[in-house]
């Protein structure tokens, strides 16, 4: 339908052009990072300029994987992922779900609830102070229960329950199943695309995890996987514990902290491919609206 | 007869329309499973988000933990004006207001630009290859970005000083130099976030109706006026219900974006240092609860008029507004 005019061309090259290079500049310094993190230590000695290594070299990864902190670190953020993104799952989708129900009393006074906690952040230290008198400061839980839902998400997640009828939920019950049955079996797989797009939403979110380890969590022991890396991009030697690869193996800092990177990427980089097609889903604000 | 009569219609009429509370019982019974799904979630909001709003009065106190909020002396307004009156203070509105203003007028319009050039393009796998692409970074975390960074621009081994070193140039201390620092952290954020704020635009422009941008060809409408007349209009409700949500965190500058750029380059902390990074230091490593407190409700206070008052603004102009 569009017109194939000359000032429609310029235009069409331009708008290529300018993506390409938008394009290019987000990937090259993620490319660029996999590129170091294989480098053999030789020749990243040698070279001033590596774009692409002439010789492919694991000892990065071997040296990192010996180590204490960072497989045991890894451990930790796959339980958060894991574990976190199930309970948050759960308890975002039942409250989720009860709200979209028309019928629910005081459905109107929770939603209020929602948006205000959504517009009104009371801030850290009051935060702070309720996890700390839970009980919960150096406990792994201070990093899930905190933060297992939120409004935002609840409301979104509403949107998606809201289109599916009452009348749906009336068979099933005289089929003689109870309201808890009918939301497990039928709600939920009804929005399995949704929920992956949260799901796949909260996984990242656990796996990131920086800031409330930082404040919450003081045993070194416990750390997830990013702060470990964090005070490995400053120091890896003390972030290595026990082995002191710098006057042993001659192992470059920069091509070890980047393959650290690489290892805390590859588990988000290896389902990104899987839930694309969700995004789009779980994204939109449409539905925040009453 | 007559008594009788009308004692069974009033039962009648009592049985027909119960009261308000036999209603709600009625109601709250056959729901039960409901609100059994919804706890979890109530009680969340009720610890986590509900009990730190009242938590908001040790701001008044000088809250000692060991005291507990019960027993702690209130001093009204003490904190807010060491506050106000502290040189710090300044500092801190300055360094917030401007890593905030250059995200409103640099990153904040990235996005839409972006998805109506995406929306333009003809060739799908081309599209859909672009957006992948510039997906990617909003699921790398701070710790991963400041990282990159590091590697694309530090004075010792970034990519960009050593290219500049190869064709004979000086190197710059783009990460140490004080001037680089609000232009380094914005396009860090534009890097990381522009791409994935494109998916809300790119839905909202999928919802229109392509009939129009037929019956607009037909009146011989160039593309520039497409964009304009079509694509815009359907997505400014989005721009503008974004835009207010964004004026009300001009305080919020993220944490752990300028935590990691400053603690990995003390130099910097003169531009760096922020409310949030302000109220990390004070509260949770210095322990001055009360104190940080204080600048943590100053922040939402602000927050919150501002979303209050553009809201209103928007729905002045006929826009629909957040809420």
């Amino acid at each position: 339908m569009r017109s194939k005019s000359l000032s429609g061309r310029i235009f069409d090259t331009f708008n290529v052009t300018f993506l390409v290079i938008v394009s290019i500049a987000t990937f090259f310094p993620i490319y660029y990072t996999v590129v170091l993190s294989f480098t053999d230590p030789i020749e990243y000695y040698k070279e001033k300029l590596i774009l692409f290594p002439k010789m492919w070299s694991l000892d990065a990864y071997k040296t990192l994987l010996t180590t204490n902190t960072f497989p045991s670190a890894f451990g930790i953020s796959t339980f958060l992922a894991a574990v976190g993104t199930a309970i948050s799952l759960i308890v975002t989708s039942g409250l989720a779900y009860a709200v979209s129900r028309r019928r629910l009393r005081f459905r109107r006074f929770i939603m209020f609830l929602l948006m205000f906690s959504i517009l009104f952040q009371p801030g850290l230290i009051p935060s702070y102070l309720v996890v700390r008198q839970l009980g919960l400061i150096d406990s792994i839980w201070s990093l899930i229960l905190p933060v297992m839902t939120s409004g935002w998400y609840v409301l979104l997640m509403k949107g998606f329950f809201d289109s599916i009828p009452d009348s749906l939920e009336e068979a099933a019950r005289i089929d003689g199943a109870n309201e808890i049955g009918i939301w497990f079996r039928i709600i939920l797989p009804l929005s399995l695309p949704s929920l992956v797009a949260f799901g796949l939403f909260y996984a990242v979110g656990y796996w990131n995890t920086y800031f409330n380890a930082l404040i919450y969590i003081n045993d070194f022991q416990k750390w997830p996987l990013q702060v470990v890396l964090q005070n490995m991009l400053i120091d890896p030697a003390s972030a290595t514990g026990n082995i002191d690869f710098r006057s042993s193996k001659q192992m470059p800092t920069e091509t070890l902290k980047m393959a650290a990177v690489v290892i805390a990427t590859v588990p988000i980089m290896l389902v990104y491919p899987f839930l694309q097609k969700h995004f789009a889903k779980g994204a939109m604000v449409g539905s925040v609206k009453e | 007869m007559n008594s009788h009569v009308s004692e069974v219609r009033a039962n009648l009429k009592a049985l027909q329309t119960p009261t308000a509370a036999k209603r709600l019982w009625f109601d709250l019974k056959r729901d039960k499973y409901l609100y059994l799904l919804a706890l979890p979630g109530l009680l969340y909001f009720l610890i986590f988000k509900y009990i730190p709003v009242g938590g908001l009065v040790v701001a008044f106190q000088n809250y000692s933990p060991y005291l507990g909020i019960l027993k702690s002396d209130w001093v009204g307004l003490e904190h807010f004006q060491r506050f106000f009156s502290n040189k710090d203070f300044i500092l801190l509105l300055r360094n917030t207001l401007a890593i905030s203003l250059l995200n409103i007028v640099f990153f904040f319009p990235f996005p839409i630009v972006v998805s109506l050039l995406l929306n333009e393009l003809r060739n799908m796998v081309f599209k859909r290859l672009v957006q992948t692409v510039i997906y990617i970074p909003h699921f790398l975390s701070w710790v991963i970005i400041a990282g990159l960074t590091f590697l694309m621009v530090s004075e010792s081994e970034g990519l960009i000083n050593k290219i500049f070193e190869a064709i004979g140039m000086d190197k710059v201390g783009f990460l140490t130099e004080p001037d680089y620092f609000w232009g380094l952290v914005t396009i860090q954020s534009i890097w990381k976030e522009a791409g994935w704020g494109t998916i809300i635009f790119l839905a909202a422009i999928a919802g229109v109706n392509p009939q129009l941008y037929e019956a607009s060809v037909m009146d011989g409408a160039s593309r520039m006026r497409q964009v304009w007349h079509i694509t815009l209009p359907a997505i400014r409700n989005v721009i503008i219900i974004l835009f207010i949500l964004r004026l009300g965190s001009i305080m919020d500058t993220g944490f752990e974006q300028i935590y990691l750029m400053m603690n990995n380059n003390a130099t910097v902390t003169e531009v760096a240092d922020v409310f949030d990074t302000y109220v990390f230091r004070a509260g949770i490593q210095q322990g001055q609860f009360s104190y940080s407190t204080a600048i943590g409700l100053f922040k939402s206070i602000i927050g919150i008029t501002l979303v209050t008052i553009a809201n209103k603004v928007a729905k002045r102009f006929g826009e629909e507004g957040v809420y």
